[in-house]
């Protein structure tokens, strides 16, 4: 693989708070490798910033390794950028070439609200979870780990839901601005197995009641979640939580 | 001080047993009055905030990420432990006990550990029971897979993801209690120190990162769960965020810390590519099942791999050491792949790299499917082809992350890898308890030192974490707290509470008025590359006072030249991060200490001084057969106490895998 410098253009959303507005501004960085992650590169912009006194520029971030779902930069109008299955801390600079302008925006959702710049406040996702996307057992409550044998197929089917990071990229893509594929997700991986059983009608409609109080929008399926799902979680799981949900309200005894 | 660890008398298989029977309980009408505080989310922390809610008890629950689920254990990849024998393979209670305590070269204590041996099973049902989706045989049981230092299959997976399906389990758990209201989380909040009221901790400073606001919190009891210091070394595989600065605030206050200088350097990880690295990406311990590392015979040879033949390649570890090959503990490997690349045989454009290489494990499983198809006569690309296939299905997501990062095809060229720092034995020094030697706080999971001695076997930090979380915190701290029923909530305008925050308070005006010529990040980077030369692989003692006299220096220049933007009262993290460094610089100094003081090499600290004729790590146990804890004087000052380690059980023997 051939590595390359660039010099680049980058337009990113900067908003002092969750109070003000925000605007667009522009920088330049120079000799940039095609071996750097998207992030280092902010790293390298973020130094420069510091050292011309101005202030650098806030995003999430941890990992770095495409598994905590902090990260969150909307590129170029991409959830993620322009890479398929991917996460932002997982881009690499040899996407882009010398020249190119690249504009970065954080995720836009009126359930997200900007805290500063990049960075976004998620907790609604926290609270769909508290919601019911568990299921209720104590510690010390659990029987044998064998005692109940698990079809692989369905085994294997809640582990490609549970592979979601919840970091948001579905809610940011969806022009709805629905959290379908993150609730369906969770729901389907207890709904596939023995154990979610027992509360699986009550979880379905306490999540989807706490997905509506949060403010996020209706599912018209464009499947656009799905193409920018870093950890390609499928639409199956929706038309799954449309089947729980609708047998959950039609079987309902409240 | 003397240390007491309160290890329970009688037979180990008993101790347990016999302490759980024993100990102190709280009733449920008195748990409801009872405030715990818990500091960070991961493993350790979410399962002791939910299981502690469960109980009945008032938690509060804090971290710096946006939310709790995305704690650094999240990122773990291969596995979890657990004694089940459900492989009829012999696997027993003791034998992972051994594997532990031999695989810790001997540095750890034996009562914690077959304790965590013992509640490994419970972890694994909990897990199942709230859905945790581990790896599962056609026939619907769970599956199991084979790490380093063992010969039992005993690791439970969910491909490379356990870590994070682990903590998604912990993570519903802790919200359920969230829920039912009795837990409180406060994400986006650092701990940024202790309050200790009559000798106890009674609360902590926390600010909220959003608003720069310090904030005051009471509790009963404290329990820190706040992971590993690797990120002392600037590059490590840990989150960006990971931090000393709670068990760093904790210990200035009292707490002892136990051999600082324990830390694991990971053989296989994407090497570094340039100054602007910010951190590194590890490649799982799975690999080297089917990879063989190799370097090639000739120095500074430049050819591309695939020119280089088979008779000019120098497979070290299997030259080394033929009995366990490619599958040296993790240690071992490393050691050996530095030694290598020291001596000018490595790879890549910087030379600090080895080849991780599948092309003979692709045509070995390319030959079984052939046969498996009863074929002859089949062409070498096919052979070759259906190999790529089978390695796809065991490595695929690791092969495409490895992609992603390099830009190159490992199905096609070897990997290239380098040792890089993962995880930090050391910790906080805690009694059988979990207690710190300040009454009241608790340190669990990776954040104390107490279970894996000098090294640590894969698959067994969830297992730590889990069980410190779920099984033994829920009964130790009833023991402290039944004395606390009628200890009423101190309110936060008590003076030590206004004190405490006026100190923390007092740190961050400081810090923001020397407005300074330099970047945060560039004093890490230097306090990393100080740390990594002289207090990483391989340690001397020129070395390490070197860098203790340096460290001294990077300190004094830190507090009189660092560079902080923005203010206080705001979303800062670069402010946030100045604290972390600064407490880093002092944990690096104290790390250098330790390991200076140990001369002796054993498990991942190797002392150049003490070593066998042919290179390997030779242990002191007449003279280091004790746990270091430091206890902190004044700046600089530390003072050493020895906790003696007795091994009634597993008799320590010198470790070979030649």
């Amino acid at each position: 693989m051939e590595h390359y410098k660039m010099n680049l253009t980058l337009k990113v959303w900067r908003q002092k708070n969750s109070k003000t507005e925000g605007s667009f501004d522009n920088y330049s960085v120079k000799d940039i490798s095609s071996e750097m992650s998207f992030l280092e590169m902010f790293d390298v912009l973020n130094e420069q910033l510091i050292t011309e006194g101005k202030d650098p520029i806030a995003f999430d971030h941890d990992c770095r390794e495409g598994i905590c779902g902090a990260c969150s930069m909307h590129i170029n109008g991409e959830a993620h950028g322009p890479w398929s299955n991917n996460t932002t801390c997982q881009l690499h600079m040899r996407a882009f070439k010398d020249g190119d302008t690249i504009v970065v925006e954080p995720w836009r959702s009126t359930a997200f609200p900007v805290l500063k710049d990049l960075i976004v406040d998620r907790s609604a996702f926290d609270r769909i979870i508290q919601a019911g996307g568990y299921i209720s057992v104590n510690t010390g409550n659990a029987v044998d780990a064998n005692a109940i044998p698990i079809e692989k197929k369905k085994a294997d089917d809640a582990f490609a839901a549970a592979a979601c990071i919840g970091c948001g990229a579905c809610v940011a893509t969806c022009v709805n601005g629905s959290a379908m594929l993150f609730v369906s997700a969770k729901v389907s991986q207890l709904a596939l197995l023995p154990q979610g059983d027992p509360e699986r009608k009550t979880r379905v409609m306490n999540m989807v009641a706490q997905m509506d109080k949060e403010g996020f929008g209706n599912c018209t399926n464009t499947y656009a979640c799905e193409a920018e799902c870093p950890k390609g979680i499928s639409v199956a799981n929706i038309a799954r939580l449309n089947r729980e949900f609708l047998s959950a309200s039609l079987t309902s005894e409240e | 001080m003397a240390l007491d660890s309160k290890i329970p008398a009688g037979e180990l298989n008993e101790k347990w047993a016999d302490y759980k029977g024993h100990v102190k309980l709280v009733n449920p009408a008195n748990k409801r009055k009872i405030e715990v505080i818990v500091v960070g989310t991961g493993l350790a922390g979410a399962s002791a905030a939910a299981s502690l809610g469960e109980m009945g008890y008032k938690v509060k629950s804090f971290c710096f990420q946006d939310s709790p689920r995305r704690a650094h254990s999240i990122a773990a990849q291969g596995g979890i432990n657990a004694a089940k024998n459900y492989q009829n393979d012999g696997d027993s209670v003791f034998r992972l006990f051994y594997d532990t305590i031999k695989g810790g070269d001997y540095r750890a204590r034996e009562a914690n550990v077959h304790r965590l041996a013992e509640v490994s099973t419970a972890i694994i049902d909990q897990c199942v029971a709230q859905g945790v989706p581990f790896a599962r045989e056609y026939g619907g049981l769970l599956s199991n897979r084979s790490f380093g230092g063992t010969q039992v299959q005993r690791t439970f997976y969910a491909a490379g993801q356990t870590g994070q399906q682990l903590l998604l389990g912990a993570y519903s758990a802790l919200e359920r209690q969230v829920a039912l209201g009795n837990v409180t989380v406060y994400s986006r909040h650092e701990m940024l120190d202790v309050v200790m009221i009559d000798g106890k901790a009674r609360g902590i400073i926390a600010r909220d990162l959003i608003s720069g606001e310090l904030e005051r919190h009471f509790g009963h009891a404290v329990l820190l769960c706040t992971g590993g210091y690797g990120n002392v070394f600037y590059l490590s595989t840990l989150a960006m965020g990971s931090n000393v600065t709670a068990a760093w605030k904790a210990h200035k206050k009292g707490a002892f810390f136990g051999n600082p200088c324990f830390t694991q350097i990971h053989p296989t990880c994407i090497p570094v590519s340039g100054d602007y690295q910010s951190k590194l990406t590890l490649m799982s311990e799975s690999l080297r099942n089917d990879g063989r590392i190799w370097v090639p015979k000739k120095k500074d040879d430049n050819r591309k791999a695939v020119d280089i033949p088979e008779e000019e390649r120098d497979y070290y570890l299997e030259r080394r050491y033929p009995a366990f090959g490619n599958l040296v503990p993790r240690d071992v490997a490393s050691r050996a792949a530095k030694e290598r690349c020291d001596e000018g045989y490595g790879v890549g454009t910087t030379k600090l790299a080895v080849y991780l290489d599948f092309a003979d494990a692709i045509k070995r499983y390319g030959k079984i499917e052939v046969g498996k198809q009863g074929r002859t006569d089949v062409p070498e690309a096919e052979i070759i082809a259906l190999g790529k296939e089978v390695v796809k299905e065991k490595y695929g997501n690791l092969f495409d992350m490895y992609e992603k990062i390099t830009g190159e095809n490992p199905y096609e060229m070897p990997m290239r890898i380098y040792p890089a720092v993962h995880y930090t034995m050391g910790g906080l020094w805690v009694d059988y308890e979990l207690q710190t030697t300040i009454k009241g706080l608790y340190a669990l999971g990776e954040a104390n030192f107490s279970d894996h001695g000098a090294n640590r076997l894969g698959a067994s930090a969830l297992m730590q974490g889990l069980a410190d979380g779920y099984f033994v915190i829920p009964y130790t701290i009833g023991n402290y707290l039944a004395d606390e029923i009628a200890t009423k909530a101190i309110p936060t305008d008590h003076p030590a509470f206004v004190e405490t925050e006026k100190a923390v308070s007092d740190r961050i005006n400081t810090l923001m008025g020397i407005k300074g010529k330099q970047t945060v990040e560039s004093f890490h980077k230097r306090l990393g590359k100080i740390m990594w030369d002289k207090c990483g692989m391989a340690r001397n003692e020129q070395g390490l006072k070197e860098a203790i006299a340096e460290i001294q220096a990077l300190k004094k220049e830190f507090w009189s030249d660092v560079k902080i933007p923005g203010s206080i009262n705001e979303m800062n993290p670069e402010l946030d991060k100045a604290g972390r460094v600064a407490d880093f610089i002092e944990l690096g100094e104290l790390m250098c200490k330790d390991a200076l003081n140990r001369r002796e090499s054993c498990g991942g600290h190797f002392r150049e001084e003490s070593q066998t004729e042919d290179g390997e790590a030779k242990r002191d146990d007449e003279n280091y057969s004790y746990v270091a804890a430091w206890e902190y004087k004044a700046e600089s000052e530390w003072e050493l106490n020895k906790e003696a380690l007795n091994f009634e059980v597993a008799k320590p023997t010198q470790r070979s895998y030649k």
